[in-house]
């Protein structure tokens, strides 16, 4: 297995950066998964690694080597497609076996080899089909089973489960990660959803705009958002962001609201802006509804989640946020609702710079 | 006409008499559907009668005797000869009035002679119509699999790469086909002369194969673009190279195309007439323009040339029935994108 490094790594088409230099290190056996809206150079960063994609500017090394210039077929990297790539006219076991014949194995060990991926997916009934005869599901069994029969020293794949059914997708996602748990196998995984990157990643990144706008651990990403779009990026629904004007420990909001900015974000607030406008930023799952909370407003509309209901309250300010409440309590639409924030999950950010302002004591 | 309306309405109220158990459409099972397919079934068939009349009466002429074939009106019944055949293949003469009898009384007449007989003829060798359809087959089939080859090289390069000028090359390897051929005979038979190329089987494989080249090139583009490239992408990184990628996966994955491509190269240049006929001279000749020279000798010879095309036929036949299948897939190419 291998770490996968990135220097300076940027990509033009033409004059514009489908991803603008960056640096990535990952660490052998790491789980990590580019995260971002489609079009933002995430399948792009993922190509330059395999080598299908020439790299415009840096470097990139493989296990300390630098494998810039080394086409595909000579750097030890498994690729899987979003659509699955399986040759149709192989049989499932030719399929598997492909990659080994390049390397001209003999007969014994290719057997050997691919019988014991096919036990480890459990795909056996399959081996005599041809890939159009398999669900969705299996085709990306197969397609995992192509790529890990040659033991590479890296696995990178392509939004996987983007072509699979949502009931599908949940299941191959723990199948992923078990898989990768059991290999220990350097992974890097590109998606655009966001659930399934928390889910699965050990780190996530995530880019917007062929940049790549926050580097980090699932919990971190959720909790503490670089900027305005990695909050709004993460989570579903996303962070929930209202703008007001901020000055001496008060944020005035549009409407009349005026929220008390909790002692341990004053003095970074009042650094970084002074008075002006602010962003204050919450999970939906931060709000706690009080009679008496600052933000006032009335229920615009009730999802029922199950365990919660999230309440869609249109703010003073006509805003609607959305705001998780206990399901033991009844709503009527058009009532008033208010809300006060959870002194720990509140976020401020720069509306200027797009930027998450810090407290002290984490900066 | 005013029976339907209301059978219409009838339908509409009651539905069809049998549970509708196939996936179709309404419209399609109401009673004037039903009529309407069974009228264009009709058309078809007739349509399909009255283009395999010429092919019929080409058969029928060329087992006919030689008075049957000429006869008028023609004779639906006759007894089936090999006159055609054997003049399609043998050299003849008349046999002089005088040693005609001697000849009847030989004993070590060969089946063909004595057939050739019946009409006072002698058999003076072999003719020239199996070396020209040899000449059509070398010709034809080399010429297709060159460009078929070549093409495919081609086509997947502009497929593939990025090209400068891609479309402008893309017109002109087209634009090689928008003259009738007669118009570029006259220069090309010069060119040809000059270069010792007049009536040799290199020099028509080679025109034949650039003829053939533009359309492969296009078709088979069409056929290429179709596959996904992550194909080979998915064998480039299991180890392969560009070129075992291309053997290993785009081929297989492209014979639809390929066979299309094949059949149609086959049959334009197993039938082409005005450069054969202008660039050959006896060498190289193919079979297109050696039938109507049987035209001349003592009369039209018409169950000659019906035997010499119906043979003519044959070949192709084989080869387009065999790949059938592929054959509306390369017709309608493009036409229908998954």
């Amino acid at each position: 297995m291998a770490t996968i490094e990135l220097k300076q790594v940027a990509k033009m088409f033409g004059t514009t950066y489908a991803v603008k230099p960056m640096d990535l290190t990952i660490q052998d056996g790491e789980f990590v998964v580019l995260l971002g809206p489609s079009g933002c150079g995430k399948t792009t960063t993922l190509r330059m690694i395999s080598g299908l994609e020439a790299v415009t500017e840096g470097n990139v090394y493989l296990d300390g080597e630098d494998v810039t210039w080394r086409p595909a077929s000579a750097r030890d990297v498994a690729f899987v497609f979003q659509f699955f790539a399986l040759y149709p006219r192989m049989t499932v076991y030719q399929n598997i076996a492909f990659p080994l014949e390049s390397t001209h194995e003999s007969k014994e060990v290719i057997d050997r080899r691919v019988n014991e991926v096919v036990d480890m997916l459990r795909i056996r009934p399959l081996l005599k089909l041809k890939p159009g005869a398999l669900s969705g599901g299996d085709k990306q069994r197969v397609a995992l089973a192509r790529s890990l029969v040659r033991r590479p020293a890296c696995f990178l794949m392509d939004e996987p489960l983007g072509a699979l059914d949502a009931e599908f997708r949940e299941a191959m996602r723990a199948e992923i990660k078990r898989l990768h748990n059991e290999q220990h196998a350097t992974t890097v995984y590109v998606t655009h959803d966001q659930i399934e990157a928390m889910a699965m990643g050990d780190r996530i990144v995530v880019m917007s705009n062929a940049v790549v706008q926050q580097i980090g651990t699932p919990a971190e990403v959720y909790y503490d958002p670089q900027n305005l779009f990695v909050a709004n990026f993460i989570g579903s629904p996303g962070m929930q962001l209202m703008e007001g004007d901020y000055s001496a420990g008060n944020a005035h909001m549009p409407g009349g609201n005026v929220y008390k900015v909790p002692q341990a974000w004053r003095a970074a607030l009042d650094r970084e802006i002074g008075q002006g406008k602010v962003v204050i930023g919450f999970r939906p799952e931060a709000a706690e509804i009080s009679a008496d909370g600052p933000f006032t407003g009335m229920v615009f509309g009730i999802d029922l989640h199950g365990a919660y209901v999230v309440l869609h309250v249109k703010l003073v300010s006509d805003q609607i946020v959305q705001v998780r409440a206990p399901r033991d309590h009844t709503y009527g639409l058009d009532a008033s609702a208010c809300f006060d924030l959870n002194h720990d999950m509140v976020r401020f950010f720069n509306p200027t710079t797009q930027q998450a302002i810090f407290p002290e004591a984490s900066a | 006409m005013a029976i339907a309306p209301a059978r219409a309405e009838s339908f509409a109220a009651t539905g069809p008499a049998e549970p509708v158990v196939e996936s179709v459409r309404v419209d399609q099972i109401m009673p004037q559907a039903k009529a309407t397919k069974k009228a264009r079934m009709i058309l078809a068939v007739i349509t399909a009668i009255v283009m395999l009349i010429p092919v019929y009466w080409m058969a029928t002429t060329a087992i006919k005797p030689r008075p049957d074939a000429v006869s008028a009106p023609p004779k639906i019944f006759f007894t089936p000869s090999l006159d055609g055949f054997i003049g399609l293949f043998f050299d003849r003469s008349q046999i002089a009035p005088g040693e005609l009898e001697k000849y009847k009384e030989r004993t070590d007449l060969s089946f063909v002679e004595q057939q050739a007989l019946i009409r006072g003829m002698k058999i003076l060798g072999p003719s020239k119509y199996v070396g020209r359809l040899v000449n059509s087959v070398i010709i034809s089939f080399t010429s297709t699999a060159l460009a078929v080859f070549l093409g495919l090289l081609a086509a997947y390069a502009f497929s593939r790469y990025e090209i400068p000028g891609e479309n402008d090359w893309l017109f002109f390897i087209l634009s090689t086909r928008m003259l009738p051929p007669v118009v570029v005979t006259i220069p090309i038979f010069l060119w040809y002369r000059a270069l010792g190329l007049y009536d040799t089987h290199f020099g028509m494989i080679l025109l034949y194969t650039a003829f053939n080249l533009s359309f492969a090139v296009w078709l088979l583009k069409g056929f290429i673009d179709e596959i996904p490239k992550e194909y080979e992408e998915a064998a480039l990184v299991d180890g392969y190279s560009r070129m075992q990628a291309f053997r290993k996966i785009v081929l297989p994955q492209c014979v639809t195309g390929i066979a299309a491509t094949a059949v149609f190269s086959l049959i334009f240049s197993w039938n082409e007439y005005a450069f054969a006929l202008m660039l050959t001279g006896d060498k190289a000749r193919t079979a297109p323009p050696s039938i109507p020279s049987m035209l001349g000798v003592g009369g039209i010879e018409w169950g000659s040339i019906a035997a010499g095309s119906l043979l003519f036929l044959i070949p192709v036949v084989i080869v387009t029935f065999a790949l059938r299948n592929y054959l509306l897939r390369g017709v309608t190419f493009g036409a229908i994108r998954q």
